[in-house]
């Protein structure tokens, strides 16, 4: 048990710039190389780091399980609804012209919001998955 | 000189076949269920490059406009491919739940052994 | 330069391929297959797709390393070649190989600017893409824009695998190939 400090140390020393670095990915998407999917699965990472160095319980604790497995539809329907608020505004489909007074920022508000919804199914997914097959070796 | 001009235009896409091709091979002549899957992920990621190497441009960069650079690469297959690679993983997820259980009612995840215990009475 | 780094990590590509053919462990397998996928990413921060590159060496050296390491904590980790013969697999996949590569011929040669694939519908993207989304990736414009629908369809594949992997993991359990159901 004394022999993995330094991996039990050093993970809690590297937990938060994983989920900053994931933050940073989701959000700076738009001018550099990034977005819903990349930041989706590193921040899935995170949590599979926690529950590699201690144990499945500790990453419950971080990432519920519950939680998780509602966060797949949840994300489906954040994109679906973005693209469905485009009839609110008289407009097709995913056309986000409607969300801001000037139409490229609406653009870019739509393209953040789906981009959010990617995130949360993704990471959502990935957990679940995980989760799943560990516990099935159990 | 010509033919080595040939080979170094087309040595991406030859490589790209010769991965595509071994991982067929891999599918078609290994029993092993975990190695077929690796296989599959192997011939799918060639189709990854098959897709973005048309899209480079010699002297071009990534395609992140900025006011001091004119030529990028080709950004649709790279958007294609995005998303192939993140469905990649969930679908070689669902294929290896499949190896579980099928491991949990055969007790094996060779295919010969498979067959011949659900052969047997 | 780009085309000998190209080159070379292509090299090792095919080496690293022959040695997860040769490989019976599967745990070596796994591993190969992580540096595999590691050595996709280089090739694709040399090809310019550095959204794609990173997607690359997150989800498939690291998330689908950890999955196949985790499913095989389930199962045996030595392989059993098949008794069958293997010629037949290697003369379809080498002919399988030729036909294809015979036919990768005709394709302009790499790199090329003035190949029919940037022609087409691409420089409208380059063109107007500050000016109708604001946001100078590209990726990310036409990924959530442009094609919205792709991605849409794409995140429901995704919450569909998720579902079924569920399904098919989190249900009772059943050991051993005796009391299988008749």
């Amino acid at each position: 048990m004394s022999l993995d400090l330094i991996l039990r140390i050093g993970t809690k020393l590297i937990l938060p710039f994983i989920l900053l670095f994931a933050l940073y990915v989701q959000f700076h998407g738009d001018y550099g190389p990034g977005g819903g999917f990349q930041a989706g699965v590193i921040a899935a990472g995170m949590v599979i780091l926690v529950s590699i160095t201690f144990g499945l319980a500790a990453a419950k604790q971080v990432a519920p399980q519950a939680m998780v497995e509602r966060m797949i539809p949840v994300g489906l329907l954040i994109y679906a609804g973005t693209g469905a608020a485009g009839f609110l505004f008289g407009r097709n489909y995913l056309d986000y012209s409607s969300f801001a007074h000037d139409p490229a920022h609406g653009h870019e508000l739509g393209i953040l919001l789906v981009e959010f919804g990617v995130l949360i199914t993704v990471s959502g997914t990935m957990v679940s998955l995980f989760y799943a097959f560990v516990e099935r070796g159990r | 000189m010509d033919f080595f001009r040939t080979v170094a235009d087309h040595y991406n896409y030859v490589i790209t076949i010769f991965v595509m091709v071994a991982g067929l091979y891999i599918v078609t002549s290994r029993g092993n269920l975990i190695k077929k899957l690796v296989g599959l992920a192997i011939f799918q990621t060639s189709v990854y490059l098959l897709y973005i190497e048309p899209g480079k441009i010699l002297g071009g960069t990534a395609p992140i406009l900025h006011p001091d650079f004119t030529v990028y690469s080709n950004p649709l297959p790279h958007v294609l491919i995005l998303t192939a690679i993140v469905v990649g993983v969930a679908t070689l997820a669902l294929g290896l739940a499949l190896v579980v259980r099928i491991n949990e009612a055969f007790g094996s995840i060779e295919e010969e052994e498979i067959i011949e215990k659900d052969r047997a009475p | 330069m780009e085309p000998i780094i190209n080159m070379a990590l292509l090299t090792m590509l095919a080496v690293v391929t022959v040695a997860i053919i040769g490989q019976r462990s599967l745990f070596g397998v796994v591993i190969l297959a992580s540096i595999y996928s590691f050595l996709i990413a280089s090739v694709l921060v040399v090809l310019d797709a550095v959204d794609v590159a990173m997607t690359e060496a997150s989800v498939g050296a690291g998330i689908s390393t950890v999955l196949l390491l985790a499913a095989l904590h389930l199962v045996k980790t030595i392989e059993v070649l098949p008794t069958q013969p293997r010629l037949p697999p290697l003369l379809v996949s080498a002919l399988a190989g030729v036909t294809v590569i015979w036919g990768t011929l005709v394709l302009p040669p790499f790199g090329t600017a003035d190949a029919p694939i940037h022609r087409h519908v691409v420089p409208r993207y380059i063109e107007r893409s500050i000016e109708e989304t604001n946001v100078p990736n590209l990726v990310s414009s036409i990924l959530a824009d442009y094609r919205g629908y792709d991605t849409l369809g794409e995140t429901t594949v995704i919450f569909t695998a998720g579902i079924g992997v569920l399904l098919l993991l989190r249900g009772t359990r059943r050991r051993g190939h005796n009391d299988r159901a008749d």
